[in-house]
């Protein structure tokens, strides 16, 4: 059998794990790879420009196609610019697995040039990490590798790989199959707690679904919507899981918490069973735990076990996927009466919609949202964090699975713009709309770059508001308006930027050219388009849970 | 809630970092370990590690969920609610002129500690027992006046027939 280099050994391996693309920047410690991927006619090698780009890429793919994301990356700097991708990957559970070059092996400990203990830097923010010291480790590293990011709740794994291993020589051998003792997810739900939730579930008067990213993890939307629609129990779809059930449907009641329905806000307060499905009970969700859902009995569908009872005593834990508990309780559920609270759901859910008030002839970026929907129904979205996120999850009414891509739990600012791109190369006949916040978009703004290049159609949508909105707006209602260092008035004019990177940029800041300017760019696909829309600058997210307060204290808005 | 020691018995993959990754488990949550102890199994490639560590019910039930996610972790059991047998060794050495040094005698005969190493003004004893046992015998020495004392941390194993 032929020797190759441990480089090499790495390409072969990620063949073998179908990788299609790798998202990467190449520096001194990672050279041989990328050496290596050179002449990888299977992979594609998406060069980025700045290492947080590289993850976030990968990550963005990951999620709109529901492969595991690679990312390649060099020792040292490289290494820790990725770690804030790789903690906004491991957040919301996305499969990835994040190479590093490292120093010689007998550098390592020693402070040489670009060295860093990536093992021990990432420790906290990955699901597991691999250190490979000599070429023959390469492929069941990378086996092992692929397994744990992509099986039981999904993670990033980080693959620390030395420069002598890279160049020394191995026979290429990929394991047939993985098996990691302390590893064994468990899938199946126990049948008795299975049993248990379907008596729950059909002795409810008012009970919930409450969805989660979960549920688009295991791919179990099917699943969930014959649950919903056998039981006739109004829903609820977090974040993290929207388009796991149609919003538009009307057992919606949208998304719960801070800025979520006051109709599925009140529904948890006033609910007696709760059944969450990969969900984890968040604090952005529940609001203050002692006044959380105190009516309720608590169903919690879960693969990872120290999820369940982390934040809220649950009655019935289901330990499993998703997806195969959801079929078996699809068996076994019938239809349940519960006339008087679905009066009562939908009642609120009329009386409280998402609501804003014009103001002038100002552009209300609930508006834009609502015009970016009308044009882009069925478009990917990709949201970066901000007030700008809580609006385009108000206001698109999402209807797909991994239609909404965006960084939920670490609410990483600048996600958005690179993660648009794996989106749009993992998903090249979907319309990508990235909106994002002038804020958000400045961070990661070199990323315009590999865009352009690689003529992609990606529509970037900046809600302007010339500010951090949301920490200016949490300072207009707790800090007394004193508004610290989120006076973004000096940004730069983002259309003529985008022009300056070679994209197609736009400035619309009156009513009447939104719309247009929306239609106009649906017909730009030659690249990617920016169209920076000045919005106005007082504008809040509401509804509003404040910290500490109960779901039932949501403020509705300001009189 | 009320606040419980418990003994958690976990055999690892004897590979590098798993005693940071345990160790990272509970730094990162702000947990306590009270005692560590990590030595190798009958076989080379797995090692035990007996960690002692309290809480309220909820923590020791997330500190047992945490350590069963870590991938190069095998096996946990709470030995707290289990049949078990636990032992610590501590080295203590002694401050003892030559006339004191019979009383001190006398107290390791009743403890059944052991001399290891004898100087001109200090003894070093080895003592092995359980929590209460160890409390017992350095309670009646520290009046003599201890100058160092060294402890294994805790190790532990359950009664009975094997699994």
């Amino acid at each position: 059998m032929e020797q190759m280099r441990g480089a090499n050994l790495l390409i072969e391996s990620l063949k073998r794990e179908g990788v299609e693309y790798i998202f990467g920047l190449n520096g001194g410690a990672a050279m041989p790879i990328f050496d290596a991927l050179y002449d990888a006619a299977d992979i594609k090698l998406i060069p980025m420009r700045h290492e947080q780009g590289t993850v976030h890429a990968a990550d963005g793919y990951a999620r709109a196609t529901g492969n595991v994301g690679v990312v390649l990356a060099t020792s040292g700097p490289g290494a820790t610019n990725l770690v804030t991708g790789i903690a906004t990957a491991y957040m919301d559970s996305i499969p990835m697995v994040a190479i590093t070059g490292q120093v010689f092996t007998h550098l390592m400990g020693n402070d040489a040039f670009q060295e860093c203990d990536v093992i021990g830097v990432t420790r906290p923010v990955c699901k597991h990490s691999f250190l490979i010291k000599t070429s023959d480790e390469v492929a069941d590293i990378v086996a092992e590798a692929f397994h744990i990011a992509s099986t039981g709740r999904p993670g990033p794994v980080v693959v620390d790989f030395a420069k002598d291993a890279q160049i020394s020589e191995s026979i290429f051998r990929y394991p047939e199959s993985v098996n990691i003792r302390g590893y064994k997810p468990s899938v199946d739900g126990h049948p008795r707690q299975i049993a248990k939730a379907v008596e729950l579930i059909h002795d409810a008067k008012r009970p919930i679904i409450y969805a989660g990213g979960g549920v688009v993890l295991s791919e179990a939307t099917d699943e969930l919507r014959e649950f919903t629609i056998k039981t006739g129990i109004p829903i609820t779809v977090t974040l993290m899981g929207l388009g796991a059930f149609p919003e538009t449907h009307p057992l919606s009641m949208e998304m719960p918490g801070m800025h979520g329905s006051c109709c599925a806000n009140y529904a948890f307060t006033d609910s007696d069973l709760i059944v969450a499905v990969g969900a984890r009970f968040d604090d952005r969700v529940t609001g203050d735990l002692n006044k959380f859902a105190p009516k309720a009995k608590k169903i919690h569908i879960d693969i990872d076990p120290s999820c369940i009872g982390k934040n809220v005593p649950i009655d019935v834990p289901i330990v499993g996927d998703a997806k195969r508990i959801l079929a078996k309780m699809n068996e076994l559920v019938h239809h349940v009466d519960i006339e008087p609270w679905r009066r009562q759901t939908d009642e609120w859910k009329e009386k409280y919609p998402f609501e804003y008030q014009q103001r002038g002839d100002k552009i209300m970026p609930q508006f834009v949202i609502e015009q970016i929907y009308d044009v882009f129904p069925d478009a990917v979205v990709v949201g970066d964090v901000g007030q700008h996120q809580m609006w385009a999850a108000q206001y698109f009414k999402f209807t797909q699975p991994r239609q909404w891509l965006n960084s939920g739990g670490l609410g990483t600012m600048g996600f958005s713009l690179p993660a648009a791109i794996g989106a749009q190369l993992g998903c090249p006949d979907k319309t990508i709309v990235n909106i994002n916040g002038d804020g958000s978009y400045i961070m990661t703004i070199q990323e315009l770059v590999p865009a352009v290049t690689l003529k992609l159609p990606i529509k970037i949508f900046i809600i302007n508001n010339m500010y951090l909105g949301m920490v200016r707006q949490w300072q207009e209602l707790f800090h007394q308006k004193r508004y610290s260092a989120v006076d973004y008035h000096d940004n730069p004019d983002f259309a003529l930027l985008a022009q300056a990177f070679g994209a197609t940029g736009l400035r619309v800041d009156r009513i009447e050219d939104v719309r247009p300017a929306l239609e106009k760019s649906k017909h730009i696909n030659e690249g990617p388009v920016v169209i920076d829309f000045i919005v106005d600058e007082d504008e809040n997210v509401f509804p509003m849970v404040p910290a500490g307060a109960g779901l039932g204290d949501v403020i509705r808005g300001l009189a | 809630m009320v606040e419980e020691r418990h003994i958690f018995s976990v055999l690892v993959e004897n590979r590098f970092g798993v005693l940071a990754r345990i160790a990272g488990l509970f730094s990162g949550r702000g947990y306590n370990i009270d005692s560590l102890n990590v030595a190798e199994t009958d076989d080379p490639a797995v090692s035990h590690m007996t960690i002692v560590t309290h809480g309220d019910a909820q923590i020791i039930e997330q500190i047992y969920k945490h350590l069963n996610k870590l991938i190069d972790v095998i096996k946990v059991t709470d030995l707290t609610t289990e049949n078990h047998v636990e032992r610590e060794l501590v080295l203590i050495k002694m401050n003892a002129s030559p006339n004191r040094r019979g009383e001190i005698l006398q107290i390791m005969e009743i403890f059944r500690a052991r001399t290891v190493d004898v100087s001109p003004a200090t003894l070093t004893i080895e003592v092995t027992g359980d929590e209460g046992k160890l409390k017992a015998v350095i309670d009646m020495l520290r009046p003599y006046g201890i100058q160092e004392l060294v402890r294994t941390g805790k190790i532990a194993i359950m009664r009975g027939a094997a699994k």
